[in-house]
């Protein structure tokens, strides 16, 4: 083919349109026709030198933000589902954190309330002339002396063979409900019990387990709907011991 | 017969003309000469397509559908109007042939790239914007074809007499200036 007609197909081949097997036709060619080739070359310099000039203005990145604005209607409603999907739960994680932290610090409030008058109720019956109101160390002395004065009955254990004794007992009120308070004595410590009706108010919401409060040892659990209180400066383990015979025996 | 279109999840209008929004506005520019009105141009370019966006035809170019949308747009504008008034190609092309240093050779120097640019400016449109939609958007002749709504076989007669015309307008400074100095 003469040069003439190569030239023809010159702007296809630098512009990466010519067929493939004409493509390497003409290769072949320029490296025969220096003159075809400086031509290509020239070809080349020019769509280079062009794609560098043309490539020149740039929009300003406030108009990129309004264009992309105005086109966004359809990402915005997905981002807003895609952001409920994660949003609602997340709320919900919250709502649900805030109500168990404002529950734990209303429990927590409840427990410090509580606490702190068990152990009021327990150092104002130490510090008394008359701790108790029946004075028996006989379970079967005291345990009668409640009927009639509390809506509730319980059993206290059998206390032979154990380091404790009963001193006595008396009633007591905590939040308005009446409840038994029982004194037993371990070495030279005294220790309380409180027993009262469970569904007397927020009783119920109290946690139980050993708790530490005032430098008291406390223990308190639920046992056939009453709520058992034992209160001492004795060690915890003193105050677990006792809390197990009565435990084993209500 | 009705293809289901099920082969991509629908890309949003927005997924696939904002990456080409750079290249709108450089093309808009070019062709209006002026940031304001290439501004509004590439504005009306993507409301008309957002509102036409139904009618694009998946496995279609987008990007020739786009720019398409956007020469149209601006060749009802009054500028549009005029630069291509009366326009004939055969007259534009310029004399190419004159002796002296090729214009590629001084165009790699960097201090001549002005006058290419001056150059470009100066081309009549048909010229300009087939030369930026192949040398600077680098289309194929077809998404040219299908941009410009021209048939193939006129992309490249038309992309030919671009280059001679840009070459000669070229050799034209080059010389006025070198007469200048």
């Amino acid at each position: 083919m003469a040069c003439e007609a190569w030239r023809e197909k010159l702007d296809a081949y630098v512009d990466g349109e010519l067929a493939p097997s004409e493509a390497s036709a003409l290769s072949a060619h320029m490296r025969e026709c220096a003159a075809c080739a400086a031509e290509a070359l020239q070809r080349v310099q020019m769509k280079r030198a062009v794609a560098a000039a043309g490539k020149r203005y740039e929009p300003s990145a406030q108009f990129r933000a309004r264009v992309a604005k105005s086109v966004s209607t359809k990402r915005r409603w997905k981002m807003r589902w895609q952001w409920l999907v994660v949003a609602v739960p997340a709320v919900m994680v919250l709502v649900v954190s805030i109500l168990v932290n404002l529950s734990v610090q209303r429990e927590k409030a409840l427990g410090r309330r509580v606490y702190s008058e068990l152990t009021d109720l327990h150092v104002a019956a130490l510090a008394s002339a008359t701790p108790v109101d029946v004075l028996s160390t006989d379970r079967h002395t005291v345990k009668p002396w409640f009927e009639g004065k509390l809506p509730f009955t319980f059993n206290l254990p059998e206390l032979q063979g154990s380091e404790f004794t009963l001193l006595g007992g008396r009633v007591t009120y905590l939040e308005q409900t009446p409840g038994a308070h029982l004194i037993y004595q371990l070495r030279k410590h005294r220790i309380s019990v409180f027993i009262f009706p469970e569904q007397s108010g927020q009783l119920t919401q109290l946690p139980s387990g050993p708790v530490s409060a005032l430098s008291f040892n406390l223990q308190s659990w639920t046992q056939n709907g009453l709520r058992y209180f034992v209160v001492g400066d004795v060690s915890a383990d003193d105050i677990q011991a006792l809390s197990k015979l009565l435990h084993n025996a209500g | 017969m009705e293809v289901p279109d099920q082969r991509l999840p629908a890309a949003t209008f927005e997924d696939l003309a904002l990456p080409l929004f750079d290249q709108l506005y450089n093309f808009a520019h070019w062709l209006t000469q002026d940031r304001v009105e290439a501004e509004d141009l590439v504005q009306e370019t993507y409301f008309k397509a957002l509102r036409g966006f139904a009618s694009f035809q998946a496995g279609t170019n987008f990007r020739a559908w786009m720019f398409r949308i956007l020469r149209n747009s601006f060749l009802t504008t009054r500028a549009g109007l005029k630069a291509t008034v009366a326009y004939d190609e055969e007259e534009h092309e310029a004399d190419a042939s004159a002796s002296g240093p090729t214009p590629e050779s001084i165009l790699l120097e960097q201090a001549n790239r002005e006058i290419l640019r001056q150059a470009l400016e100066e081309l009549p449109l048909p010229f300009r914007e087939i030369l930026l939609l192949c040398e600077v958007e680098e289309m194929s002749y077809q998404e040219i074809a299908e941009t410009l709504g021209i048939p193939l076989g006129t992309v490249m007669s038309r992309l030919s007499r671009a280059r001679k015309a840009l070459r000669g307008l070229l050799q034209q400074k080059l010389r006025g200036e070198r007469h200048g100095v």
